[in-house]
C-alpha cells in the first residue's frame, strides 16, 4: 500500500486534468453566458457555418454551438449526480458487507457478485424504460446500473483490509462499525476508488448520451448531448456539421476523464516508472580463484543511492560462507546479484562475478546460468506455483534446460528427494504444493536446487520462515550436501545463532558493505573485534539453561 | 468453582489471584468429518503480575488461544475467566489487550500514531487533544520522542513501530496484556531492544502478560511460567527454569534440542 505523500504528476493526468477542467470550464461559462441563444428561436433557419454562428443553426434558427454548450452542462451535472450517488451507496454497500455477521456478509457478497455480471448499459436501459423518460429517471437508472461494480471493488478492498492486524485491532478494541468504515478502511482505499470514480463518470456519461439518444433519457423541450444527438440523426447527411457539437464534448469529456483514471492509477504505481535491472563490469577482474568470486559489487539504485558499497569475497569448493545483517543490510541484493535475479530498478558493478566456471558479468545463457547457480528462498509457500503437482515444478530444470526426458528427470528427482530425507517421493511428486508442510516443501525446494549440480547454491534465509526443530534438519541437510557433493554454499540469514551452527567462515554485512570477516570458531568464542558484529552477538537470545 | 480445582490449573501459583485463567478450552474449525481441533481441553492460568509463556510449534494452537480468549474463534468447550469469574465478551475485550506480531501491518499508515493511541483510549471518538496527556505518558513509557504524536508510521523503523503497538495495548491499563509472537518479525538487534523495553515495563507496571512465542530463548528470557503447546494439547507447564532444566514431555526436549547455538554461561 503507497504512504501517504505528495501526487505524483504524470503526462496523463495532467493531459487529463486539462482537458476535462478545461472542457467543463468553458461549459459553465458557456451555458451562463449563451443560455439564452440556446433557446431563441430566430430567422436565420438552418444557417451554415459563420462567424456569428460557429456552428451554424437549426431548423428554429437556433444557435448549435450555444446548444451543445448548454446541453453538455446538463450532461456533465447528470453524470456528476449519477457518479456521486453510484459511489456513495456502492462504497457505503462494500464496506459494510465486510462489516457485517457472517452470514449476511456471504449472502450479500453473492448478491454483488450476480448483480456485477449485468452489463450496466443493459441495466440502464432496462431501468430507464421502467422509470420513464426525463432527467431525474436517467441518473437514478445509471446510478444505479454503476452501483454494482463500485461495490464489488469497495468490498475486494475491504476484504483485504479487514485481514489487516489495525482492523483487528481496532474492532477488539471497541471501535464502532462506522468508525472502523471511516477511519480504518475507506482512508486505506482511496486511489482505487478515485480511479473508480473517473471511470464511472466517464461510463456514465457516454450511457446517459446513449439514451437520450435512442430516446428513453432526456426529452423535449428539454435536452442533453444525447437528445442533441438525437435530433441531428434525421439531416446528418444534409447538415452533419449538426453533430458534431455534441460529439466533440462527449469525446472530450469522456476522454478527459479516462486520462484522469489512467494518469491517478499510475500515480498510485510506484513501479510504472522503472527500468530494468543491468549487470556491468566495472574493473579488470582479480584473478581470484574460488568457486564462487564476488569482487567489488556495487547495487545502486536509479536515483543514485548506494545500496551495496563494494562488496567481495570468495567461497571454495565445499565452503559453506555465511552472510549476515539486518534488513537493509545489502545481504539480499549481494546474493540476487550473484544469481542475477536483481529486480527493476537497480544497476550493478563489479570487477568480478563468477561461480563455477560461468562470467555472471558477460551474457551467460540460460543454460550456463542453471550451471552456475540455484537458489533456495525463505519462503517454502510461495515458491511454488499453486496450480501445478509437485513433479512437474520439481523437473523442470532438468526438462527444459538439462534436457532430460520427462522418465529420466523423474528418476533424478526422486534420488534426490530421498537424499533430502523425503519418505515417499512419487507420492510427494504426485501432490500439489499445499498438501505438503513447509519443511517438506523447503526440503523439495533444495532437491531442486540440487537437480542442476549448480557450482553455488544460495541459500537465502531458508529457515526463518521455518519453525525451530523443522529448521534444524534443514541445516543438517545443508551440511550434508557441502561435505557429499563439494557444492559451494552461500548461507544468508540475520541469525547468528544459525549462522554459527552451520557456516565455516561469516561475513557480517552493515549499510552494504563488509565490516568484518570471521571463522566459524571465532564466532563460536565471541572473538570479534567490529562493534556492530559484537551487538549482533550480543542481540541473540540464548537458552540459559540447558537440560 | 472451588478452591481445590484450581491449584491443579498447570501455571497456578498458590496464594496469588489469577488475573485470567483458561479452563478446559476446545475449539474446533470447520464442521464435520473435516473438523480440525485446534485446542483440546487446554487449561491456562496467568497469576496476577505474573508472566506466562507459552510456546510451540507453528499449528500447535498458540495464536488460536488468544483468538479464543478475544472471543474471535468459535469455542466448542470450556470458559475464560477474569479475576475468577466469567465476564461477557465486551468486558474480556476491554481489559485484556491484545500487541499484533506484525507491526507493519497493525498501524493504519493513513493515522498518526496520536490518533492511532487516542483510538485505544476512547473508541468512539479518538480525539487527540482531549487525551493529549495520557498519550504523551505513554510516548514516554516505551522511550518514543513526544513529536510522535503527530507522525506517520512509515516515519518509524520496525522497533520502533512495535513501541507504538505495546504503548497502544499498555494506554488503557489491561488487567491482562497478550503478546502475540511480537518480536518474531522484527531483526535480532530490535528484537533486543522490544525485549529490554519489555523488562522494564514488566517490573515498572507489574504486567500480567500472556507471551506467546516460538523462541524458546525470548520465552525463557520474559517469563515466569511456560506452558508447551503441541497439537492443540497442554504437554508440559510450569516455571521456566525447572521446565527447560529438566523438560518431562518428549516435545519439551525435542523443542529445546532444536534451539541452535551452544548455550550462553550462566549471567
Amino acid at each position: 500500500m503507497a504512504e501517504p505523500g505528495r501526487l505524483r504528476w504524470n503526462p496523463a493526468l495532467v493531459a487529463g486534468t486539462v482537458v476535462l477542467g478545461g472542457t467543463a470550464l468553458t461549459i459553465f461559462v458557456a451555458s451562463f453566458v449563451m443560455g439564452d441563444a440556446a433557446e431563441r428561436l430566430s430567422a436565420d433557419i438552418a444557417h451554415p457555418v459563420s462567424g456569428e454562428h460557429w456552428l451554424g443553426t437549426d431548423y428554429f434558427g437556433r444557435d448549435q454551438l450555444a446548444r451543445a454548450l448548454v446541453g453538455a452542462e446538463a450532461s456533465l451535472l447528470m453524470a456528476l449526480a449519477a457518479t456521486a450517488i453510484s459511489m456513495v451507496i456502492g462504497v457505503a454497500a462494500g464496506a459494510a458487507v465486510w462489516t457485517a455477521p457472517r452470514r449476511l456478509r456471504e449472502f450479500s457478497l453473492r448478491i454483488v457478485e450476480i448483480t456485477v455480471s449485468y452489463p450496466e448499459l443493459l441495466v440502464a436501459v432496462v431501468l430507464a424504460a421502467i422509470l420513464g423518460a426525463g432527467r431525474w429517471q436517467l441518473v437514478v437508472a445509471v446510478a444505479v446500473a454503476n452501483i454494482p461494480a463500485t461495490a464489488r471493488l469497495t468490498a475486494n478492498l475491504s476484504g483485504a483490509l479487514y485481514q489487516r492486524d489495525f482492523v483487528t485491532t481496532a474492532r477488539l478494541t471497541g471501535v464502532p462499525r462506522r468508525a472502523v468504515i471511516s477511519r480504518h478502511l475507506l482512508p486505506n482505499m482511496a486511489e482505487p476508488l478515485l480511479i473508480q470514480l473517473a471511470a464511472t463518470f466517464s461510463t456514465g456519461l457516454v450511457a446517459m448520451s446513449a439514451l437520450s439518444f435512442v430516446g428513453l433519457g432526456v426529452q423535449t423541450p428539454d435536452f442533453d448531448l444525447g437528445r442533441l444527438l438525437a435530433d441531428a440523426l434525421p439531416s446528418i447527411y444534409s447538415r452533419p456539421i449538426e453533430v458534431v457539437g455534441p460529439t466533440l464534448l462527449i469525446l472530450l469529456l469522456s476522454v478527459g476523464a479516462m486520462l484522469v483514471g489512467d494518469g491517478l492509477a499510475a500515480a498510485a504505481d510506484p513501479r510504472v516508472s522503472r527500468g530494468k535491472s543491468t549487470t556491468r563490469r566495472s574493473g579488470r577482474a582479480s584473478g581470484a580463484t574460488g568457486q564462487a568470486v564476488v569482487a567489488d559489487l556495487e547495487v545502486v539504485r536509479t536515483d543514485g543511492v548506494p545500496l551495496v558499497r563494494g562488496v567481495s569475497f570468495e567461497i571454495g569448493r565445499g565452503e559453506i560462507v555465511g552472510l549476515v545483517g539486518e534488513s537493509g543490510s545489502g545481504k539480499s541484493l549481494t546474493a540476487l546479484s550473484l544469481a542475477r535475479l536483481l529486480p527493476d530498478g537497480l544497476s550493478a558493478t563489479a570487477s568480478d562475478l563468477r561461480a563455477g566456471a560461468v562470467d555472471l558479468l558477460g551474457r551467460p545463457s540460460r543454460r550456463e546460468l542453471v550451471d552456475a547457480v540455484a537458489m533456495i528462498y525463505q519462503d517454502p509457500g510461495t515458491t511454488f506455483n499453486p496450480a501445478l503437482r509437485m513433479g512437474a515444478q520439481l523437473t523442470e530444470v532438468l526438462r527444459v534446460h538439462k534436457g532430460l526426458s520427462k522418465r529420466a528427470a523423474r528418476a533424478v528427482i526422486v534420488d534426490l528427494l530421498a537424499k533430502v530425507h523425503i519418505p515417499d517421493p512419487e507420492r510427494l511428486l504426485a501432490a500439489h504444493p499445499y498438501e505438503l508442510s513447509g519443511g517438506m516443501r523447503q526440503r523439495a525446494m533444495i532437491a531442486a536446487a540440487l537437480a542442476a549440480e549448480p557450482a553455488l547454491l544460495v541459500a537465502d534465509e531458508p529457515t526463518t520462515a521455518l519453525d525451530t526443530t523443522v529448521a534444524a534438519g534443514i541445516l543438517r541437510e545443508l551440511a550434508r550436501i557441502r561435505d557429499e557433493t563439494g557444492t559451494s554454499i552461500l548461507f544468508i540469514s540475520h541469525d547468528l545463532g544459525v549462522v554459527e551452527e552451520l557456516c565455516d567462515r561469516v561475513l557480517v554485512m552493515k549499510d552494504g558493505a563488509i565490516v568484518e570477516e570471521l571463522t566459524q570458531e571465532a564466532l563460536r568464542t565471541g572473538d570479534v573485534t567490529s562493534p556492530y558484529t559484537r551487538m549482533l552477538l550480543d542481540a541473540v537470545p540464548r537458552l540459559a539453561v540447558r537440560s | 468453582m472451588s478452591q481445590g480445582d484450581r491449584e491443579r490449573l498447570p501455571g497456578a501459583c498458590e496464594g496469588e489471584s489469577l488475573a485470567l485463567s483458561v479452563e478446559g478450552l476446545t475449539v474446533r474449525f470447520g464442521r464435520g468429518a473435516h473438523a480440525v481441533t485446534a485446542l483440546a481441553d487446554v487449561s491456562v492460568t496467568v497469576p496476577s503480575g505474573h508472566t506466562v509463556g507459552l510456546v510451540g510449534e507453528s499449528g500447535s494452537g498458540k495464536s488460536t488461544l488468544a483468538k479464543a480468549i478475544l472471543g474471535v474463534a468459535p469455542v466448542s468447550a470450556g470458559r475464560v475467566l477474569l479475576d475468577g469469574a466469567e465476564e461477557p465478551q465486551r468486558t474480556v475485550n476491554r481489559r485484556v489487550r491484545m500487541i499484533p506480531q506484525d507491526p507493519y501491518s497493525s498501524l493504519n499508515p493513513r493515522r498518526t500514531i496520536g490518533q492511532t493511541l487516542a483510538e485505544a483510549l476512547d473508541p468512539v471518538r479518538a480525539k487527540v487533544n482531549r487525551h493529549r496527556e495520557a498519550i504523551e505518558a505513554a510516548l514516554t513509557e516505551v522511550a518514543l520522542p513526544l513529536d510522535a504524536v503527530g507522525r506517520y508510521p512509515h516515519e518509524f523503523s520496525g522497533g520502533q513501530r512495535q513501541r507504538v503497538a505495546i504503548a497502544r495495548a499498555l494506554i488503557t491499563r489491561p488487567s491482562v496484556v497478550i503478546a502475540d509472537e511480537i518480536t518474531s518479525a522484527l531483526d535480532v538487534s530490535v528484537q533486543a531492544e522490544v525485549l529490554a523495553l519489555l523488562a522494564r515495563l514488566r517490573h515498572e507496571l507489574s504486567l500480567t502478560m500472556l507471551f506467546i512465542s516460538h523462541n524458546l530463548a525470548v520465552v525463557e528470557q520474559v517469563s515466569d511460567e511456560v506452558v508447551v503447546l503441541h497439537h492443540g494439547h497442554v504437554v508440559e507447564s510450569g516455571p521456566v527454569g525447572e521446565v527447560f532444566a529438566a523438560p518431562a514431555a518428549d516435545h519439551t526436549r525435542a523443542l529445546l534440542a532444536a534451539v541452535p547455538g551452544p548455550a550462553k554461561e550462566a549471567r
